[in-house]
């Protein structure tokens, strides 16, 4: 990890010099258009793909239009989908509902999982590679894959828990339980996740902090408390933020285990089953996407004002 | 990260004589290991099971269940998934999508992270953000105009059977690129900031154009990063299952990962050829973790560090 691993972002290397990086305004005609090649390129490819299509969501939020035909076909109806979509759309309230709960699982749950196996795990420990290993394999596997493995220990007449347990309980299938089901699944994946970015963020508290706190007599707990977990607010806020967009994006487990019906909805089934779902309301999709904008919006602002700050400290 | 563990590690073993840490007694050692090895152990459960799984004759599971003591192991099951189950036109698309997008995205990504980082102007920051914020986005957020758009753009049926980007390889690599750069582009800037600025402004001084300072001098600096960008891309690309699940509507151009979904429904019958399909899809990514562990942590945890 030390020599491969980007961003030495710690390290001072301007000190020394203190230049300042040149800017645009005396260079050449051709170096100026290689420039805004350079930069225009992928920009473009990032608005078009990206936030020009976020932009049309939140527009097509705002009309009635049949998904096939011309996009300027679209008639605006003004909040029309937003009052359908409350009031007269069954799936939306459980999707929200789920969506919460998954968040809220994560946030109580998974993430201090990961952490507590992160500060565990930190310790100069035999086999620690090993357990932090196995901790991480789920990650690197897709959420759709997480849900086929998962589902040959949840299937009610081939899987493990019921073999084990010797009970006859249709996990993904039983709509009070099935949504703890899928949580467990992708738990699984997540704790791994939040325990690798903490153990980054471990690696960065000086140790001699620790060393002194630990002579003037703090106990284990107390060196955590004032002196480590201090030190990880940077990582916290980018496991914050990640731990909240990957909870409105949950979408590919729920889709493998039963196409996010009957106890599985998530907004994110909703906006795409009004793509690809048979009876397909383009505005009702567009306006569970545009609250799912929104949210994530929520999340990623404070984030970016926080990287923000750094930059501006950093340069 | 690599700056943390650069100063931090020489610290650490010296130290520990000079000052003698207070450690837990043994017994706490010992309990905090076979909780660790149960903990390790759990994680390991689901994935064994499908490997165990995965080795034994449907007609033994049947007979005495699925959790039994094994008579025989076999790798019948996998020998059916490829050949009948016909796995690898699925991992071909997974490539053909998956290696062109990667170059481009990280092609794209230095270039732009090169011009955001060495130089600076007005819209710097504003146009990183721009960059970063569309990464972490939500795919849902995007898809429905995104399948309208492509629908609406052509291509020559010598590039698309569907005769546009709908429904076509190009189109989910292009999403690919756009999504993926915004990410690399925030990962490279924040590495290339870290070059001295002596080193292009040498090139410069030299007659150098901002091209040559790019690809002769920034670009070479950028291995570390470029390689575990190329890891961590990969395992996402490879591992994802929305954009051509939404954006292609032909069942055998999915790549592997979406067509998991069909698999199931066609021709996956019992859970001994489920668990070998999902071995099978499950190891290049298992291979690139244990043989890029570092590249793919390292891509992985590079936003979590900066302090």
């Amino acid at each position: 990890m030390t020599t491969t691993a980007p961003a030495p972002a710690r390290t001072p290397p301007r000190a020394a010099g203190r230049r300042r990086r040149p800017g645009v305004a005396h260079l050449g005609r051709r170096d100026t258009a290689v420039l805004a090649a350079m930069l225009g390129v992928p920009l473009l490819l990032s608005l078009a793909l990206v936030w020009g299509p976020a932009l049309l969501s939140v527009a097509l939020s705002f009309t009635r239009w049949n998904g096939v035909g011309e996009l300027t076909d679209a008639v605006p109806v003004g909040l029309e989908n937003y009052r359908q979509v409350v009031t007269n759309y069954p799936p939306f309230w459980p999707a929200l509902q789920h969506n919460v709960v998954w968040l809220v699982v994560f946030l109580v749950l998974a993430t201090p999982t990961g952490l507590l196996l992160a500060v565990l795990l930190d310790k100069e420990l035999r086999g620690t590679r090993v357990y932090q290993s196995a901790i991480f394999l789920p990650v690197v596997l897709s959420l759709a894959l997480v849900g086929f493995i998962w589902q040959l220990v949840y299937s009610r007449d081939q899987g493990l828990l019921n073999a084990v347990l010797g009970t006859d309980v249709d996990w993904v299938g039983d709509s009070s339980i099935n949504l703890w089901a899928a949580l467990l699944a992708a738990s699984w994946r997540h704790v791994g996740y939040v325990m690798v970015l903490f153990l980054a963020g471990l690696k960065g508290v000086d140790p001699a902090l620790k060393e002194a706190a630990a002579l003037d007599g703090a106990g284990e707990v107390q060196v955590f408390r004032h002196v480590t977990l201090p030190s990880l607010a940077p990582t916290s806020v980018v496991v914050l933020v990640i731990t909240v967009i990957e909870a409105l994006r949950a979408f590919d487990l729920v889709y493998v285990l039963n196409r996010g019906r009957n106890g599985l909805e998530l907004l994110s089934v909703l906006v795409t089953d009004n793509i690809i779902g048979e009876a397909s309301r383009i505005g009702y999709g567009s306006a569970v996407a545009t609250i799912l904008l929104v949210v994530s919006l929520g999340v990623i602002v404070p984030y970016l004002v926080v990287v923000l700050r750094e930059r501006r400290g950093a340069s | 990260m690599s700056a943390a563990t650069s100063t931090a590690p020489p610290g650490r073993a010296p130290a520990r004589p000079a000052v003698p840490r207070r450690r837990g007694p043994r017994p706490a050692r010992v309990v905090l290991h076979v909780a660790l090895t149960l903990v390790a152990a759990a994680f390991l459960l689901p994935v064994a099971w499908a490997v165990f799984t995965s080795l034994r004759p449907y007609e033994e599971t049947a007979r005495k269940g699925y959790v039994s003591v094994p008579d025989t192991l076999t790798l019948d099951n996998y020998r059916t998934a490829l050949q009948d189950g016909q796995l690898l036109p699925f991992f071909l698309n997974t490539v053909v999508i998956v290696v062109p997008a990667l170059v481009v995205t990280l092609a794209l990504a230095s270039m732009a992270a090169f011009v955001l980082s060495r130089f600076s102007f007005r819209l710097n920051l504003p146009l990183l953000l721009l960059f970063t914020a569309g990464n972490l986005l939500p795919p849902q957020v995007i898809i429905t105009p995104l399948v309208s758009i492509f629908r609406d753009v052509p291509l020559p049926g010598v590039l698309s059977s569907s005769g546009a980007l709908f429904d076509s390889y190009w189109g989910v690599g292009l999403v690919h690129v756009g999504f993926q750069v915004g990410f690399c582009v925030f990962v490279l800037s924040s590495y290339m900031r870290t070059l001295p600025v002596e080193l292009t402004e040498a090139a410069r001084v030299d007659g150098a154009g901002v091209w040559r300072q790019y690809a002769s001098v920034v670009l070479p600096l950028c291995r570390a990063p470029l390689a575990a960008l190329a890891t961590l891309q990969f395992t996402w690309m490879y591992n994802d299952f929305f954009w051509a699940l939404v954006l292609m509507v032909t069942g055998d151009k999915r790549p592997i990962t979406s067509a998991l979904d069909n698999l199931r429904a066609g021709f996956f019958t019992d859970n001994n050829l489920v668990a070998a399909g999902a071995v099978l899809i499950a190891l290049p990514t298992v291979v690139v973790f244990v043989v890029l562990q570092k590249q793919l942590v390292g891509g992985l945890t590079v936003g979590a560090t900066k302090g």
